[in-house]
């Protein structure tokens, strides 16, 4: 992810006038992944989760996907592990783990 | 095309509307007032379409402006002095962001004391924000230098100041050759430029330059005033080719077989022509140097034009308390450090806040620059005028 000082553009290769362009991919940054320093991860228990989609529709990076069946997976290359997707969940279905309690 | 009476802020407000400038963001200051006051009369007439933004700060004018510029549009301003050094930071992020303005700076004293009389002190501590300079010693100047701006700024992705001095220029009226609209449309046609905040782009503008980027993006100003060089000759030659009236980076006055010779800038520099008139009368191999273009600096043709004199006088205008000279003089020395035979340099400070400068004191600093080529060696800087 990061990268060398090496393979920085020269200045012929910089744009000009510190324009950065946004990558053209519809979605997020591919270049530039965010989650690194989530301490708590959003867990959904499929038992309780009712489908309401409204982690999905809070979610304020939108890292989660609007599909249902997945649970509305969250991208945790992005998720900063906020919590606003358990809060708001009606069914208490999601909890914040701890990262130390996963492997990877 | 026609003859007509303006001041010297008159004269740079008709080539803006002339050039049919799409924004306009200004906050009044003497003596550059009536530039703006008369562009808001046109754009309130009706004759010119422009966006005329009413700021409350020389610092929001200028934030303005490159907002605008971004946009792709045509933008003006103009300031003087405490407005200028207001605009300092913005004047950076104006060339960093490669915003083509054009802004009038009519050149003021800065406080303190509260002055609103002419000297250059206000553009030359702005000298590194990469901006070019383009400077002015006649109401006809000052309209042709304003047009030469839209269109020196657009081709190379940098604003340009144009430099007029307060009162003496600004105020003055002067005869002026205006150009009929179509011909100047023809010159600096309305071309549609990159509109960098473009809903349908997703861009990022102003960003963060770290330790990796910063030094590059800098460097890219400093290639792109480089290479103004060229672009600015053209755009004079092509000027020449239309209206008539040449300019070049230096003005060289009597210089072919000159001694010696005084450097100046702005509009002084009709009144040392006069004084060598005189002098030459009298026999004496003199000569004026009058730098317009002050950034990006022209050190080949200040060597070519005074390497064969035995003295130079230099006459600032501005002050660098505790350097080693003051600025102008150590552009000129900088730019013969590297030729082997140079002529001798003597530094001048004149027209401080407003202080005339007569044509005794020119005669006196002609003479003075003979004397040190006499004794051999220059003088500590004479400050002309001084009471002591």
């Amino acid at each position: 992810m990061t990268k060398k000082f090496e393979e920085f553009p020269t200045w012929k290769e910089m744009p000009v006038g510190l324009v950065v362009f946004a990558p053209p991919v519809n979605g997020p940054n591919p270049h530039y992944k965010t989650g690194t320093f989530r301490t708590l991860r959003p867990v959904t228990d499929p038992a309780k989760c009712n489908k309401d989609g409204l982690c999905w529709l809070y979610c304020p990076d939108s890292c989660r996907s609007s599909d249902a069946e997945t649970l509305f997976a969250v991208n945790l290359d992005y998720c900063k592990g906020c919590g606003v997707c358990a809060e708001v969940c009606p069914t208490k279905a999601i909890s914040m783990i701890n990262e130390l309690e996963f492997k990877e | 095309m026609k003859r007509v009476g303006l001041s010297g802020n008159y004269a740079v407000a008709y080539a803006a509307k002339m050039a049919d400038v799409d924004v306009i963001a200004a906050y009044p200051i003497t003596p550059q007032t009536t530039i703006v006051e008369k562009l808001s009369e046109f754009v309130a007439n009706g004759e010119l379409e422009a966006e005329y933004i009413n700021v409350e700060s020389e610092h929001s004018a200028l934030s303005a402006c490159v907002g605008a510029s971004l946009t792709g549009a045509r933008v003006f301003t103009a300031t003087s002095s405490q407005g200028l050094a207001y605009m300092h930071e913005v004047l950076f992020m104006a060339s960093g962001l490669r915003t083509p303005i054009v802004m009038a700076n009519v050149n003021r004293a800065l406080s303190a004391p509260l002055n609103i009389w002419n000297d250059h002190s206000d553009a030359m501590a702005e000298r590194d924000a990469g901006w070019i300079q383009l400077w002015t010693t006649s109401a006809q100047e000052a309209f042709d230098a304003t047009l030469e701006a839209f269109k020196i700024a657009e081709e190379v992705l940098l604003p340009v100041m144009v430099n007029l001095d307060g009162f003496i220029l600004s105020h003055t009226y002067e005869p002026v050759i205006l150009p009929d609209e179509s011909l100047v449309k023809e010159f600096v046609p309305s071309k549609p430029m990159v509109n960098r905040v473009s809903p349908k782009f997703a861009y990022s503008i102003g960003v963060v330059g770290p330790p990796e980027i910063y030094y590059e993006m800098k460097y890219q100003v400093v290639d792109a005033i480089e290479n103004s060089r060229k672009k600015i000759k053209e755009v004079n030659k092509e000027f020449c080719s239309r209206f008539g009236r040449e300019y070049r980076f230096v003005d060289a006055y009597m210089m072919e077989d000159a001694e010696y010779a005084l450097v100046t800038m702005g509009a002084l520099t009709g009144t040392a022509r006069a004084v060598a008139n005189g002098l030459r009368k009298e026999g004496e191999r003199v000569g004026v140097v009058s730098i317009r273009c002050f950034r990006p600096f022209p050190k080949e043709d200040i060597v070519s034009i005074l390497e064969d004199a035995k003295g130079v006088g230099v006459m600032d205008r501005a002050l660098t308390p505790g350097g080693p000279s003051n600025p102008l003089f150590a552009e000129i020395a900088t730019a013969l450090y590297d030729i082997t035979r140079r002529p001798l340099l003597q530094s001048f400070v004149a027209g401080l806040g407003g202080r005339d400068v007569t044509a005794d004191d020119f005669k006196a600093m002609f003479g003075l620059v003979k004397d040190v080529v006499k004794e051999g060696r220059p003088r500590p800087c004479v400050y002309v005028g001084l009471r002591e």
